[in-house]
């Protein structure tokens, strides 16, 4: 800006008002760069720091003290929680075991089916429009009630269809062992997440230019070496952020964990997100708590920059 | 998409995404459906359509949420986050686009990570500090949450839309004697509208169905947003299925509802922001 500043006291029609420009310092003042940068970033930076940069901060020096949060003095004890949690707590180590599978397998999932519906819906058929709004009518709401939803689910709505169907699939006790709470966990995240993933891969899809397509087509390419070949190495770009979406909801699931399994069987479907909160609000151990989120933090800075540098690399220009 | 083929053939694939559309929507067929029946219809037959319409679910529902009041206090917070978070990240947007400093593209940088950072490692220490500022139970405290949590991808979304203007415009703005407050409110405000309308809409799904935060922040019972007081009824009646359906439903209308008005929005928001990351 300070050069457009120049150009307007040269320019020689605006001369007499950059004269009384120059003549009140108020506005000069107003209008130094200082100001704006605090007019127009300050509110940002505040409400920044307020809320992520001071509370991190904090979780940082309260992950090596004592706090309990209700007598409010934190005592200091080093890396004490970190020895404890590493050592101690069999149950954080299996919160992040059971996220890991649970990461893993949902975020393929949710990737091949919300590709796949994509792919379907990037043929000429008549109702797509309808049918992408349904499949991605799920993710309108919210991981708190579509839990609830599939609680009644599973415990009423399925026995009922397997009464009717007598398929095996439908009266299993959904919620009452852990291999089938994991899967009903991993299938309302897909119900959940795929038709958003769907959104983003129609819109890759939608720039992998045709004749490149036709092209092979006249070459002689199946249908499955155009989609191995050609289309998945140009929407690579597009994998990438579906990835790193998928990974960050998957890793950081509260909501849907709460209101479904509430971490049980046992405890065996307890995301750490969860595992955190309870530590802190459940068992009032805020310190612990804290360095649990710090190690938590980490874990998920390290898989997403490892995963976009992973998929970045496999990127191609068009 | 692939070259020309019988149009019978697309019947085939759009009978199939039929039928997977169908899948798809299920579970909410279960949801409403039951949610019209007495107590004992429910459990004996859960999927066929309900004999009688037994609204006095919704009745009574309607008085355990106390809806009105769940209501209202969910769109204070709604609108009042979303006021916040669109003037504080146009602007700042604005700024650290056509201001290209150092300290600026720092200050880019500092945003973008925090999209990285779990809400579960800052939540604690939060919850603390606004308890020392007597903020906790205050709808200010959750919007104050809601802008610095949200700042970063709004500010990200208009960042790239305002690449997309040609400086030209601004450049004759200035010729023309504007400062470059007016520039920005006069200029640049009017041609954000379209942006301004997705993140209207996307931030408004995130915070209408968000329920961590408000969870932690409001604890008294006047104060419950949909969310919060559905997971505490729910909770309370979770073997009583006629009355907690009735209440799911309830929860569902209105985001439902905005969705259906800004469908457009919400599948370009998420493409465009998608794409340009």
């Amino acid at each position: 800006m300070g050069n457009n500043r120049a150009s307007i006291n040269m320019h020689p029609v605006l001369e007499r008002s950059s004269k009384l420009e120059r003549g009140s310092s108020v506005k000069r003042w107003i209008t130094s760069q200082w100001m704006q940068q605090a007019f127009f970033v300050g509110p940002a930076i505040l409400f920044y720091s307020i809320v992520i940069a001071i509370p991190f901060f904090f979780g940082i020096y309260y992950s090596m003290t004592s706090w309990d949060g209700v007598s409010g003095n934190a005592v200091w004890v080093g890396l004490n929680n970190f020895s404890t949690i590493f050592l101690k707590d069999p149950e954080f180590g299996q919160s992040f075991w059971f996220t890991t599978r649970f990461t893993l397998t949902a975020v393929i999932l949710n990737n091949v089916i919300g590709f796949a519906l994509a792919y379907l819906l990037s043929l000429p058929l008549k109702s797509r429009s309808a049918i992408r709004t349904i499949f991605f009518l799920p993710n309108v709401l919210g991981g708190l009630v579509l839990g609830f939803i599939w609680q009644f689910i599973l415990v009423q709505g399925f026995p009922g269809i397997g009464k009717l169907t007598h398929l095996s699939f439908f009266t299993l006790p959904w919620l009452g062992t852990e291999a089938t709470a994991y899967w009903a966990l991993i299938i309302v995240s897909v119900w959940q997440g795929a038709g958003y993933l769907m959104v983003i891969y129609i819109a890759g899809l939608a720039n992998v230019p045709k004749d490149l397509i036709e092209a092979s087509v006249i070459d002689g390419a199946g249908k499955w070496q155009i989609l191995k070949n050609i289309i998945i190495p140009l929407i690579m770009p597009t994998v990438t952020v579906c990835l790193f979406i998928s990974i960050s909801w998957t890793f950081k699931m509260f909501d849907l964990n709460y209101s479904l399994t509430s971490g049980g069987p046992y405890g065996s479907t307890e995301s750490v997100a969860m595992n955190i909160y309870n530590e802190a609000f459940g068992n009032n151990r805020y310190g612990l708590g804290t360095a649990k989120a710090l190690i938590f933090f980490v874990a998920v800075t390290f898989i997403t920059l490892i995963q976009v540098k992973l998929t970045k690399s496999r990127e191609v220009e068009m | 998409m692939f070259g020309r083929s019988y149009p019978f053939k697309w019947f085939g694939i759009e009978l199939l995404a039929f039928l997977l559309a169908l899948v798809f929507l299920s579970p909410f067929y279960f949801v409403i459906v039951n949610s019209f029946k007495s107590f004992a219809e429910l459990l004996t037959d859960t999927s066929g359509l309900p004999g009688v319409l037994h609204v006095e679910n919704y009745v009574n529902a309607w008085k355990a949420l106390n809806y009105p009041v769940a209501f209202k206090n969910t769109l204070i917070i709604t609108i009042f986050s979303n006021l916040g978070l669109i003037i504080i990240s146009s602007m700042a947007a604005y700024r650290l686009v056509r201001n290209k400093t150092r300290m600026n593209r720092f200050l880019f940088s500092m945003f973008m990570l925090a999209m990285v950072i779990p809400f579960q490692s800052i939540m604690i220490p939060m919850v603390k500090m606004f308890g020392w500022v007597n903020l906790m139970n205050t709808f200010t405290g959750v919007v104050i949450a809601y802008m610095g949590m949200g700042v970063s991808f709004t500010l990200f979304l208009y960042s790239s839309f305002i690449l997309a203007i040609p400086k030209e415009i601004e450049e004759s703005a200035v010729v023309d004697g504007c400062t470059p407050y007016g520039t920005f409110f006069r200029i640049i405000v009017p041609l954000l509208k379209p942006m301004t309308v997705t993140v209207l809409v996307l931030n408004s799904l995130w915070i209408w169905n968000d329920f961590l935060l408000p969870m932690l922040v409001l604890q008294k019972p006047g104060l419950q947003t949909i969310q919060t007081a559905t997971s505490s009824l729910f909770g309370q009646y979770m073997t009583q299925w006629d009355l907690a359906l009735a209440v799911l439903v309830m929860g569902m209308v209105p985001v439902m509802l905005l969705f259906f008005m800004a469908q457009r929005h919400v599948i370009q928001g998420i493409a465009d922001g998608a794409v340009k990351g």
